[in-house]
């Protein structure tokens, strides 16, 4: 099991532009999208670190921005990061599936565009996992459903 | 044989003759045939409503249960009260299916569960006909109710109904072969085909001890074959609940489900009954050699009484082995007969021969 | 693909022979719908529908309090409701920094294990029965009418008890709580053998069992299969033993590993955390210590703005609870991470290429409780 610094050092090693925000119960990187999967894919193929196991993924949105967040954890060394990419773009938010990296995502992931409408590149079958595909993305903060949802 | 008094023999007799000097030789056979048929009808009713009240017990007392115990008393009447229910359920019918096949189907089924009770020897002197090829008859037409089954699972338009028919084909067609060859054993020893013939010959001992090794091995096979031949536990792939949620039966409703249902366990009953008449005496009394004080009590038994409780006996072991074991898979069902009870039974047909053959049993 | 199954049974040479199994199905123990295609008696491929009870429950997290949380957490995985409100106790004594008595820690962990018991019976019951064995159904319930009533006994509730509230419990537990374990310890040491007579040893049963819906080491941490179904193939996912919380850094126990990965592996390593969970309750029922039932919490909860992260072993996996605050009474958002949700979708991996039959063990053995994959 390697320290927060440890893991930090070698973190910021793998590529440019990652943010490690302090004050937070677990270790945090917060990447550009662009370099969201060639991290995650480095982060799984080192062996120093091994991330081999995607504990999950998910996604907040902040209403500037949405967050894509993915916890992720060491089977062999047992440390946990979360991996994290902002993505403005509202209308259109999308980033790179990593379903090649890990199967789970690939659930994970529907469930995150059934919910948040964020599309995911290179996802092999990205259809929504819950709901119907006319109804809106419901964990979106500016959703409205005035039938179903009485608001306090 | 003491026995006399429980010779159905003498009362069958005396209706025949009440009836030869009321009316002339034709009517006499047709209304002895009305009588006959009235007479298993309502055997079959009863039996099967019986069997039905008797599993439900056997499996609660398996289970820790009670069972049904709040219509009549102990809940005996609780079949007839589920009987009233099927038969006022409504018929749905099945969108696409086709219509003459689909309401054939349990009709097929039920009569030739029928047509098998008419050649057992029930007791001393009662059996509506004597075939002298009565196990081959009996075989024949309880293994006509598959032609029903497979019509059932392609008539409903329904996938699960259609995998269970043909699980259902593939498993009777298969286990019919080790059936068959394990009542040819007793076959051969006793050299008839003819039920009442069987029966006589074990007097003196049933084959189940008289033939020791063989017999038994046979009648081992027999136990496992004919549970798979009528579809029940844990060979009821057909209607594997868990799997094909009802099998082949899944689009029935009311009577005709109850059909299916009447079936299965009057197959039962008649798979018992044959085991029982073959290898445990059919309503021969239990003897044991020179013990004369001991042979002339068991005489006192009647006969029918010794029938039920040799059948009643294999039925509850049947029972047992559907509420304990868990379920086979298809390939391994076919794997058990085609290389296990197959072989096993052709070389104890071998071994019998060899036996009769030189005189080596009893 | 949902378009082309509405037709009638197709059979031919090229087309895909496909039946639906569920939503209402004997076997599904749920609302999920397993879209199959076969090719006589053998899988080619599976899809699984679900949603058919989704609630929102992560939405409707974000307008409730934490109080009112718990609640909702008992409808997720309703076998594992004391392990799933335990997990968002625990997060927000983490946010609020709050250490909760001694006593709360030890009963949670007890509470943690009946229901662990009570939830590894039933899905032994239900087990038994998809292969066929309908006998075993009637054992196990037998035996968690026991729990049952000491849940009854001391929270008023047989099956959801929301019994945790954050900082501690919604009171103390019935005097009788004690005594009633350890009745039901020496109890259920009797009858677990039975279990292995009926079924465990059958020939049949280990026949369908052994062999079947292997899943290896890296098909299930790829696809994040924990709990006793990821420790068949020898992955080593108990949270219990790599975070500890409650009171199980005070005891001893071990990690049921298997490394056959096939169906009888996974029933194996339930079979044995039965076993497991009894010991752990031997070692603490006699040790509960004098104390408050509750740390002091001010009646309106806020969290601290920020993130938090808690996991928790429930009876099927690992429950994992994210929580971004914003410094008011209900969370921003609230993420459920629920061990079915992962342990479902292994299902094609694993299932493709056999029987019907070894489809049914194999959803059996992963134990799925739909509910908490639809949330």
């Amino acid at each position: 099991m390697l320290s927060r610094e440890e893991l930090t050092n070698i973190i910021s090693g793998l590529v440019p532009g990652a943010e490690f925000p302090e004050g937070k119960q677990l270790l945090e990187v917060i990447v550009p999208a662009e370099s969201y999967f060639s991290l995650a894919e480095k982060l799984k193929s080192d062996p120093k670190i091994a991330f081999n196991y995607l504990i999950t993924q998910t996604a907040v949105d902040f209403q500037t921005y949405m967050t894509v967040v993915c916890h992720l954890e060491s089977t062999e060394f047992r440390h946990m990061v979360v991996l994290k990419a902002n993505l403005t773009d509202r209308e259109n938010p999308a980033i790179d599936s990593l379903t090649a990296l890990y199967p789970a995502a690939e659930y994970f992931e529907r469930e995150i565009f059934d919910l948040f409408g964020i599309r995911f590149n290179n996802h092999p079958n990205l259809k929504r996992l819950f709901l119907e595909d006319d109804y809106g993305y419901p964990l979106r903060k500016d959703f409205r459903d005035e039938i179903n949802i009485i608001e306090r | 044989m003491s026995s006399n008094i429980f010779d159905f023999a003498t009362l069958t007799g005396s209706v025949h003759s009440w009836l030869s000097g009321m009316m002339s030789s034709g009517w006499v056979i047709f209304t002895e045939m009305v009588l006959v048929g009235l007479v298993f009808l309502l055997m079959y009713a009863l039996i099967g409503l019986f069997l039905v009240y008797l599993e439900r017990k056997v499996c609660a007392i398996i289970q820790n249960r009670v069972g049904p115990n709040r219509v009549g008393k102990w809940g005996l009447l609780q079949t007839i009260a589920d009987l009233i229910k099927l038969l006022l359920k409504e018929l749905i019918p099945i969108r696409k299916s086709d219509p003459l096949l689909f309401n054939l189907a349990p009709f097929i089924v039920i009569i030739a569960s029928f047509l098998a009770m008419a050649a057992l020897p029930y007791a001393k002197g009662l059996q509506a006909i004597d075939f002298n090829i009565g196990v081959f008859y009996v075989m024949a037409v309880s293994s006509l109710g598959v032609v029903g089954i497979l019509l059932a699972g392609w008539s409903s338009n329904s996938k699960y109904s259609l995998i269970g028919a043909m699980r259902s084909g593939a498993q009777i067609v298969s286990y019919e072969l080790s059936v068959g060859l394990s009542l040819l054993a007793i076959v051969v020893f006793s050299g008839s085909m003819q039920l009442s013939t069987i029966v006589e010959s074990q007097a003196n001992g049933w084959w189940i001890f008289k033939g020791h090794i063989p017999a038994i091995i046979s009648f081992i096979v027999f136990l496992i074959a004919s549970t798979a031949e009528i579809n029940r536990g844990p060979f009821d792939l057909a209607e594997a609940e868990s799997e094909l949620t009802a099998g082949f039966h899944t689009e029935y409703s009311g009577i005709k489900f109850a059909f299916f249902f009447l079936a299965e366990y009057m197959n039962m009953f008649i798979v018992s009954a044959l085991g029982a008449t073959v290898f445990l005496g059919g309503w021969m009394p239990f003897h044991i050699g020179e013990w004369e004080g001991f042979n002339q009590i068991m005489d006192y038994i009647p006969s029918v009484v010794w029938f039920f409780g040799k059948t009643f006996f294999l039925i509850l072991i049947i029972m047992w082995f559907k509420w304990t074991f868990p379920r086979l898979r298809i390939d391994q069902l076919l794997t058990l007969e085609w290389k296990y009870l197959l072989p096993i039974s052709l070389f104890n047909i071998v071994l019998i021969a060899f036996l009769v053959l030189m005189g080596w049993h009893f | 693909m949902s378009e082309e199954i509405i037709k009638d049974v197709i059979v031919g040479e090229n087309e895909d022979y496909i039946i639906n199994m569920g939503p209402q199905h004997p076997s599904t123990h749920g609302v999920l719908r397993l879209e199959v295609c076969l090719k006589g008696e053998t899988v080619k491929y599976l899809i699984p529908h679900i949603g058919y009870i989704h609630r929102g429950i992560e939405k409707m997290c974000e307008a409730n309090t934490y109080q009112q949380i718990i609640h909702l957490t008992d409808r997720m995985d309703y076998l594992s409701a004391h392990m799933n409100n335990e997990a968002v106790c625990m997060v927000v004594e983490d946010a609020m920094q709050v250490e909760v008595p001694e006593r709360v820690k030890y009963i949670r962990t007890i509470l943690n294990e009946l229901n662990r018991l009570a939830s590894h019976q039933l899905w032994w019951c239900a087990f038994g029965m998809d292969l066929g064995a309908l006998t075993t159904f009637f054992y196990g319930l037998r035996d968690r009418e026991m729990i049952l009533d000491i849940f009854e006994e001391s929270f008023g509730s047989r099956l959801l008890h929301s019994f945790n509230t954050p900082g501690g419990l919604m009171h103390d537990v019935h005097p009788n709580f004690q005594n009633r374990i350890k009745e039901f310890i020496s109890y259920f040491r009797k009858k677990l053998p039975e279990y292995d007579q009926l079924l465990t040893g059958n020939v049949i049963f280990q026949e369908r069992a052994k062999g079947v819906g292997f899943m290896s080491k890296e098909t299930a941490i790829g696809y994040g299969v924990t709990g006793p179904s990821g420790r068949g193939s020898g992955f080593s996912c108990d949270i219990r033993k790599i975070a500890p919380y409650g009171a199980y850094d005070k005891v001893q126990f071990n990690e049921i590993l298997e490394t056959g990965g096939d169906v009888f592996a996974r029933y194996q390593v339930r079979m044995a955390e039965m076993r497991e969970s009894l010991s752990i309750l031997e070692q603490l029922v006699d040790n509960i210590p004098e104390g408050d039932f509750t740390a002091k919490m001010k009646p309106i909860i806020k969290l601290p703005a920020g993130e938090y992260f808690r996991r928790v072993e429930t009876a099927r996996g690992e429950l994992a609870v994210y929580v971004v605050s914003d410094g008011n009474k209900s969370p921003y958002r609230m993420k459920f991470r629920t061990p079915n949700f992962s342990n479902l979708f292994v299902m094609n991996e694993i299932a493709a290429g056999c029987k019907i039959a070894d489809l049914i063990a194999i959803s059996g053995s992963l134990d799925l409780v739909i509910p908490d994959i639809d949330r």
